[in-house]
């Protein structure tokens, strides 16, 4: 305690109060009396295509493929994705969908692959000075290396590094503030040398000025070791370790930037309007490894806790290892599994069951007994207690937000803010009657998600529609414009018979042709220019061909219309 | 006396002063067509399926314009019925009998290997969401597909089917709780 109370003075920077919070039992200790581990090499990894936020990676190998270590397996598509890599080498044995670790229990498309236990890397390429490189670059290979946010949400780290915006303060939140979960502080124990020289390639990325670690003071260890490597590095007046007292949850992204530089995060807006950028320190430690040793992101430190383990600890574990592959490992008693839970125990999801495998943003696995998590118990009605509300991290009205969520009174939701919810659950923590809040927001979030899509496609298919009526109504006058040409020429060609001697059939060629073009000039003078001109030129070509020709070209040019109609589309 | 006059006058001249900005206004600040016949058809799903009687969603908004039921759009369901009394001030009606009151969301499939190419529902979907020429195979764009049913009935050799949309991890959203659970451990099952 009396090293605690030490590390807190030495830390001369003023560090502003958290808005509300709270403090769950930490349950921290059970996983960090073992260094971090290592488990043997699964027989198989089962890797999903969609492991960061944004649109899924495309597979760019096939089943029966061989792989090397840290091959390129599927690619980005798309701005927000990130691409995927074998984290072993062996062969692909099925691209179908697995059970991954989502609260829906879907099963999605994963890549699967056989390890041979060879464990050979692929050709890496290293960098000895990455100052030497432009920003830019580094940022490329940290969208080539497939890193995304290893905190949580799983935003693809590259896009936060290239916003364009002026960054001057790079915060690598070493918060960890959720109960049970101590990746983040066993790997800067063990690392946070690499944690350091990660952060100095982020802050060279950016060109941020100044460099915050932020780390919770119930992480003593932690900080001695950060405070040992940044005193040894080269970098010790640009970077800053700070430490601030615990308190759930002051690792959010916005929650972290008010304590650590007082400034709030406007609704609807990302820290980088303010010139702040955030990364979690695993972030850091892959971004090292992607820019200097060429390494893409394949493992990661996971936490496995929870009573029904017999050793729990932190493990650096393979991407893709399926999860009771890890929980043997740590010594799991079948009998005593209640819930097994991805994340921690505030914001994670429980998972039913043993097979789902571990991805970029796993950070932790609860083997929890029933007594650790019992049931909770049935909700009470609301009192209007109004503890939920002093709770909320984010300002926000928990329980008004309950009312609407429950009266499904989406624009009242979105009044009070709701995409504000950073679904830290400390409203229901605190709660007296036990009430679900956050799966209302959640459900709430959800449905509004989907209402807005509707309204987008909505649009979309006015506008189709709209310009479909506007492309038919051409066609029909182009269609009209033929018909009288045609019908005038008949009249002409009838009335020139009625003048020629009987016998005489043949027509003056040059004339017909004369009177032709009159016809059709006085049928299209009404049209548009660009129309006149078209319809002209392909009358010209379309009289020339025989009818069967012409069914199908006239069934080509409305499907040229269609594709044309459709091209503002397929590029926009 | 004469004030009487000097306030008729004035009055007078306030009248004529008002009326030649209010017939200046009326002829320069004309608004084009009927803005509650958009506001009604912004409502709409955009389905463009016929089902409400009429050849798409705006004739159905003018119709509602014109003092037509509100409640005969089986797509939008009870919330479009809802929000179209909203919006006019009405009362809520319930929806036309035969709909399901949260419509499922179905797009066309073409079985491509059955397509002979006669381009005929390509020819019937309102919004273009159809890709193919005569004797090609034709295939839906699913993004752009509104569920309409209208391409079913023209195909000759019945190779279009409506199939539900499935629903994704990145679809799928929390269900409203219905009495239990806390946050991790709110779905508790059996362990595999
Ligand atoms: S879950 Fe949302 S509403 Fe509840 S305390 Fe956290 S931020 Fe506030
Ligand atoms: S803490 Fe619970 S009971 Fe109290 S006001 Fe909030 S929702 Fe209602
Ligand atoms: S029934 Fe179909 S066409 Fe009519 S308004 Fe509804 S979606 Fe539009
Ligand atoms: S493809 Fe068929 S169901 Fe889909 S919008 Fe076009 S006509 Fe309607």
């Amino acid at each position: 305690m009396n090293a605690q109370t030490n590390l807190i003075a030495s830390s001369e920077r003023k560090i502003w109060p958290l808005t509300g919070g709270v403090h769950p039992e930490e349950n921290k200790h059970q996983s960090t009396t073992r260094p971090i581990g290592s488990v043997p090499l699964p027989e198989t990894l089962v890797l999903p295509l969609s492991q960061h936020a944004g649109t899924p990676a495309e597979p760019v190998v096939a089943v029966g493929d061989k792989v090397l270590k840290g091959q390129l397996i599927a690619r980005a598509s798309g701005v927000i994705s990130a691409p995927l890599h074998a984290p072993s080498s062996g062969v692909i044995s099925a691209i179908e969908p697995r059970p991954i670790p989502h609260p829906s229990g879907f099963s999605e498309p994963c890549i699967v692959l056989s390890t041979d236990g060879a464990e050979q890397w692929c050709e890496l390429t290293t960098i000895d000075d990455y100052r030497q490189l432009p920003p830019e670059e580094l940022v490329a290979k940290v969208r080539a290396a497939g890193i995304s946010g290893m905190g949580g949400a799983g935003f693809p780290t590259a896009i936060k590094l290239s916003s364009g915006l002026s960054i001057r303060t790079l915060i690598i939140n070493g918060t960890e503030c959720e109960p049970y979960i101590t990746a983040d502080d066993m790997l800067m124990r063990e690392q946070a040398q690499t944690i350091i020289a990660g952060a100095e390639i982020l802050q060279y990325m950016l060109g941020a000025d100044e460099c915050l670690i932020g780390i919770e003071d119930n992480k003593p260890e932690a900080i001695m070791a950060m405070r040992t490597a940044l005193s040894q590095s080269a970098s010790a007046d640009k970077m800053e370790i700070v430490v601030f007292p615990t308190i759930y949850p002051s690792g959010g992204e916005k929650q972290l930037i008010q304590i650590l530089t007082g400034q709030e995060v406007p609704s609807g807006k990302l820290p980088a309007d303010l010139g702040i950028v955030m990364q979690n320190v695993g972030t850091a430690v892959a971004v090292k490894e992607a820019v200097v040793d060429g390494k893409p992101l394949i493992s990661r430190i996971t936490t496995l806790t929870g009573a029904a383990l017999q050793t729990p600890g932190n493990v650096a574990v393979l991407i893709g290892t399926p999860a009771h592959h890890l929980l043997q490992h740590a010594g799991l008693q079948d009998s005593q599994l209640g819930t097994l839970v991805f994340g921690g125990p505030m914001m994670g999801f429980s998972v039913e069951r043993l097979d789902i495998p571990v991805t970029k943003t796993a950070n932790c696995i609860i083997a929890a007994t029933r007594s650790e998590f019992p049931e909770a118990p049935d909700p009470q009605a609301c009192i209007r207690c109004g503890h939920c509300a002093q709770a909320c991290p984010a300002s926000l009205l928990p329980q008004q937000l309950y009312w609407h969520a429950k009266a499904e009174n989406y624009e009242q939701l979105l009044h009070h803010n709701l995409f504000d919810c950073i679904e830290c659950g400390a409203c229901a923590f605190v709660c007296p009657s036990a009430i679900p809040l956050v799966q209302y927001y959640r459900a709430s979030k959800g449905v509004i998600r989907t209402l807005e899509a509707k309204q987008v496609k909505s649009e979309r298919s006015k506008a189709r529609y709209e310009s479909r009526l506007a492309r038919m109504a051409q066609e029909s006058a182009e269609k009209e414009a033929k018909r009288q040409a045609n019908a005038e020429r008949a009249a002409r060609l009838k009335a020139a018979k009625a003048n020629e001697q009987p016998g005489v059939v043949e027509e003056d060629p040059i004339q017909a042709a004369i009177a032709r073009a009159k016809a059709r000039k006085a049928a299209t003078a009404g049209q548009p220019a660009r129309v006149e001109l078209s319809a002209k030129q392909k009358e010209l070509r379309f009289s020339s061909l025989s009818p069967g020709h012409r069914l199908k070209r006239l069934r080509r040019r409305s499907a040229q219309h269609r594709l044309l109609a459709m091209t503002p589309r397929l590029h926009g | 006396m004469e004030i009487v006059l000097y306030a008729v006058g004035a009055l007078l001249l306030l009248a004529v002063l008002f009326g030649a900005i209010l017939g200046f206004a009326s002829i320069h600040f004309k608004v084009e067509g009927n803005p509650i016949v958009d506001q009604i058809n912004e409502i709409l799903p955009q389905t463009q399926c016929g089902q409400c009687g009429y050849p798409g969603c705006r004739p159905y908004a003018e119709a509602i314009a014109n003092g037509d039921a509100i409640n005969k759009c089986p797509p939008g369901g009870q919330a479009t019925v809802n929000a179209l009394a909203d919006l006019l001030d009405m009362e809520p009606q319930t929806l036309d009998a035969g709909a399901d009151e949260v419509p499922v969301t179905r797009i066309a499939y073409i079985r491509e290997a059955e397509c002979i190419g006669c381009t005929k529902c390509l020819q019937a979907c309102p919004v273009d969401a159809i890709l193919g020429a005569a004797k090609q195979m034709h295939t839906v764009l699913a993004d752009e597909c509104t569920g309409c049913d209208l391409c079913v009935d023209p195909c000759p050799v019945e190779c279009i089917e409506m199939r539900p949309v499935a629903v994704t991890a990145r679809t799928w959203s929390w269900p409203l709780p219905s009495s239990d659970a806390l946050i991790a451990t709110d779905r508790r099952g059996q362990m595999l």
